[in-house]
């Protein structure tokens, strides 16, 4: 009897884990690539107030370095889906 | 599954759907592959349209359209990223990025609601067909060990450092960027749709559980509909990043870094 229920503990207690692991892992995937697509977008903007004339390659390149920078944050969610029970 | 009291639907339920036509052939069709369809039919009905020969030299209808994707892709992609030799990817770059767009677009389509891209199967053949195309680039104008030695070997760096440079560059070049790629569309596309559902199955439990929760469910209802308007952006943004990357990899492929 006792054995049954601490195996059913167990099976519960490792669904739990999981789905911390799987919200830990994603909030903290996306902290870094939170900070760098802030920089990236931060110094595109001071680099359109300086040269509103090459605004339309700089914006072109942010979108590349955020695109680049945001493809961590998303190998982190797709662990989390993985992780999901 | 059950959060916070709500009954949220398994994740396989969002994105899985029953087959409605031969069934357990290799051929099977659901919701998915009709969103591609239409897609596909939407993409070459606008430019089919387009390239009509109507006598007339001012556009009309859409023909607009048609125009204003073609410039669109033509300035801001492909002159910013590969130049004027990039002319010849052209077509290929608009009819990549108008398909994804149409797909992803039926995300906030009513009553459809459901971005095919969310199913990794054509983003990662997209993104494979990307790779061949950009490899095949580079092995054609630069020749099979120029190719392979300005992106494994790339110039300018000391000797000694192509111990760590060497493996990266393998890597990232030839196996990490068609993964990226896909999975960046694949993603944003399940991420957005996973959105949606929370704010609408939140606005439609609050809305059917008695006064407070029908005044309380204005507050969820409103952040789907702006949630809503974000996926419109998400949408042609991660069509428009899938074009200008593929766009940056093959300009790479074309002129070696100096």
């Amino acid at each position: 009897m006792l054995n049954v229920l601490a195996q059913t503990a167990a099976g519960e207690m490792l669904e739990g884990l999981k789905a911390i692991g799987a919200g830990l892992g994603y909030g903290l995937a996306a902290i870094g690539p939170g900070i760098g697509i802030g920089t990236v977008v931060g110094n595109a903007i001071s680099a359109m107030a300086r040269q509103p004339e090459s605004a339309g390659m700089v914006r072109t390149t942010m979108f590349l370095g955020i695109a680049f920078t945001e493809a961590l944050a998303l190998i982190g969610f797709v662990v989390f889906i993985l992780l999901m029970p | 599954m059950n959060v916070l009291a709500l009954e949220f639907p398994p994740i396989s339920h969002l994105f899985e759907w029953p087959e409605i036509a031969f069934h357990g052939t290799f051929y099977a069709i659901n919701k998915t592959v009709l969103i591609y369809i239409a897609a596909v039919v939407i993409t070459a009905a606008i430019f089919l349209l387009a390239g009509r020969k109507t006598g007339s030299l001012v556009p009309a209808g859409v023909q607009h359209v048609a125009e204003a994707g073609v410039t669109f892709i033509e300035e801001s992609v492909v002159m910013e990223t590969i130049g004027e030799e990039g002319k010849k990817f052209m077509p290929f770059l608009t009819t990549m990025f108008f398909f994804i767009l149409f797909s992803n677009i039926f995300e906030v389509i009513p009553g459809i609601q459901f971005p095919a891209n969310s199913r990794m199967a054509i983003p990662i053949t997209l993104a494979l067909v990307v790779w061949v195309i950009y490899n095949y680039v580079g092995i054609r104008s630069q020749g099979l060990g120029g190719y392979l030695k300005n992106s494994l070997f790339p110039p300018g760096v000391p000797v000694a450092l192509y111990l760590i440079v060497t493996p990266i560059e393998l890597v990232s070049t030839f196996i990490v960027r068609p993964f990226s790629l896909a999975i960046r569309l694949w993603a944003n596309m399940v991420a957005g749709h996973l959105l949606l559902v929370t704010f609408a199955i939140l606005s439609h439990t609050m809305f059917t559980s008695g006064i407070v929760g029908k005044v309380g469910s204005i507050a969820p209802f409103a952040m789907l509909t702006m949630m809503t308007g974000f996926e419109i952006l998400v949408s042609v943004l991660q069509a428009f990043i899938f074009t200008i990357l593929t766009a940056v990899y093959i300009g790479g492929s074309l002129h070696p870094a100096h």
